[in-house]
């Protein structure tokens, strides 16, 4: 579905990702692995075309995606939950899920809604509360609800269990492996390998902006150097 | 102390104050609102909105030289002209900010200010240039209207001119129709989230530069409006009288709280009561030692003095915090 190729980004003089190539195939949980500073959310951004690459190319089905408008990306199928969740504090859970189905014009809204309150039924429960006073948790799963209002082809989730208790860790894995399971294509970047492993089918081990490693996830697992470097074996 | 005099203009200097705070109000939305979602002030909006006057001024003197003014029925002349204004202005705002701000989005912040001023200075002048070659004249005076001079008489003291009303009216009106735009409409909630976090708002699909131009749209058009109401109440105009009452909507909009809607309105509003009665009871309370040409030092006197408590403004932001 989705194939990155040679992708070379740099921030200024700084080079953030070098030759890097990835691919994520319909219906497959893809996660990357890395340090901080490895390129992880370089990659996400570049993606969804809020950075633009040196080289490289970018194609969603054939479509190419390099230099494309993010706003127009979405419009493409592509949904990006960004670092930090970045939800719109200010307005109210609905209005956040709403602008998730900003570009949207067919029918399928509210049937959409209902779907994301049913897979998190406290932002139901919250719906008309302003976002900035939600849990960090709620937050988390707000940020991946609003992306899927998009009704995208493609999630791109960025450290989902950034700052979350471990129980609610568990929990986003497992809303993230049902949205999966319902047939969605998902690309993941973890911090926490142990809990991306567990649900994904293949991984990619990024360090200093290019591709380390890449394999199953059960190859992944049972690799010596990701078991030291990640698992903290 | 003459207290029945005090008491006895009480109604009209009430009157007067809310007039001026509405307007107040309709200009510092556009300031703003554009910092709302550019966290820029937009220095030359006091020119948006004294373009609003002078289109204002130029359709009435047009209908007039054309015998009709007084035989067309004056709400549809009002409301036409006060369209017109807002378009004008509201398309001359976006134009300056696809000309002169746009291009400097990445620049350091007090680039885009400098480029503001200069807008500001550069439609002062162009107004007085195509002024003095139409019309020979850059201080103009809105054509009156019989029927909005009627005054109501209240009392003996009080009377309350129709223009006034439909002052208030139409400042009414278009608060209320920008309230329900921002706050109810998907495109309202569009500028919200773009004010709030620009890259988030673009991963939703938002365009953000589209929702800019509409907010500048939105500003310079509810200018425009002011600038005519403030040409019918007020009557004289030239190519400079947007500075005061903008300098003025800036500090109601800081007063409000920056990039707050509410706060703007509520702003307007309070720095227009303050001035209306400082004009007319400062003189009167202090037996003619101050007189009414001290009301700014007043008005800005309490101004800073709700900002040293306040300094985020009556409806600044409290929780902005990011999790």
């Amino acid at each position: 579905m989705l194939r990155v190729d040679s992708l070379d980004v740099a921030y200024g003089e700084i080079r953030a990702l070098k030759g890097v190539g990835l691919e994520v195939g319909r219906g497959e949980i893809v996660t990357i692995l890395g340090n901080n500073g490895a390129g992880k959310t370089t990659t996400l951004k570049t993606i969804s075309g809020l950075l633009r690459p040196l080289r490289g190319t970018i194609t969603l089905e054939a479509d190419p995606l390099v230099g494309v408008p993010p706003h127009e990306i979405v419009r493409r199928g592509v949904a990006h939950v960004p670092e930090g969740r970045r939800i719109f504090n200010r307005l109210t859970v609905r209005e956040n899920l709403m602008m998730g189905a900003y570009r949207r014009t067919d029918g399928g809204i509210a049937a959409d809604l209902e779907r994301v309150f049913t897979l998190f039924p406290r932002l139901k429960e919250r719906r008309t509360q302003v976002a900035g006073t939600l849990s960090g948790g709620e937050q988390q799963m707000l940020a991946i609800a609003r992306a899927l209002m998009a009704n995208p082809r493609l999630l791109l989730l960025d450290e989902p269990s950034m700052g979350l208790a471990p129980v609610l860790v568990e929990q986003i894995f497992h809303a993230i492996a049902d949205i999966n399971g319902q047939g969605m294509t998902i690309l993941l970047v973890e911090q926490n390998a142990a809990m991306a492993l567990s649900i994904a089918h293949r991984g990619y081990v990024l360090e200093t902006g290019s591709v380390a490693l890449a394999g199953t996830a059960a190859e992944l697992s049972g690799n010596a150097d990701v078991r030291r470097a990640y698992l903290g074996e | 102390m003459d207290y029945p005099l005090l008491l006895g203009i009480f109604p009209q200097v009430l009157l007067d104050g809310i007039i001026l705070g509405f307007m107040y109000a309709l200009i510092a939305l556009g300031y703003t609102m554009v910092y709302g979602v550019l966290e820029f002030i937009n220095f030359a909006h006091s020119e948006i909105f004294i373009v609003g006057a002078f289109v204002g001024v130029e359709i009435l003197l047009s209908l007039r030289s054309a015998g009709v003014l007084d035989t067309l029925p004056w709400p549809l002349v009002l409301l036409f002209v006060l369209v017109a204004g807002m378009a004008i202005s509201g398309a001359l705002a976006v134009t300056v900010e696809r000309i002169a701000y746009r291009p400097l989005r990445t620049a350091p912040r007090l680039i885009p200010l400098i480029s503001a001023i200069g807008v500001s200075f550069f439609l002062q002048d162009l107004i007085r240039l195509v002024e003095s070659i139409w019309r020979n004249a850059f201080n103009l005076v809105y054509p009156t209207m019989d029927q909005l001079n009627y005054r109501f008489e209240l009392t003996e003291t009080i009377d309350v001119p129709v223009k006034s009303l439909v002052v208030i009216a139409a400042a009414l009106a278009m608060l209320w129709v920008l309230h329900v735009i921002v706050n109810r409409t998907t495109i309202g909630t569009a500028i919200r989230a773009v004010a709030e976090d620009q890259a988030a708002a673009s991963l939703m699909g938002i365009d953000v530069n589209r929702i800019i131009s509409l907010t500048f749209l939105i500003g310079g058009a509810m200018g425009g409006a002011a600038g005519v109401l403030f040409g019918v109440q007020y009557g004289l105009i030239n190519p400079y009288s947007g500075f005061i009452p903008g300098l003025k909507a800036f500090t109601a909009a800081v007063l409000g709280g920056i990039g707050n809607i509410p706060g703007a309105m509520l702003g307007g509003l309070v720095l227009g009561l303050l001035e209306a009665f400082a004009a007319s009871y400062l003189s009167l309370l202090t037996a003619g030692a101050f007189g009414a040409e001290y009301k700014d030092i007043f008005a800005f006197s309490i101004l800073i003095l709700i900002l040293i408590f306040r300094p985020k403004g009556l409806l600044g932001e409290v929780v902005r915090g990011r999790a």
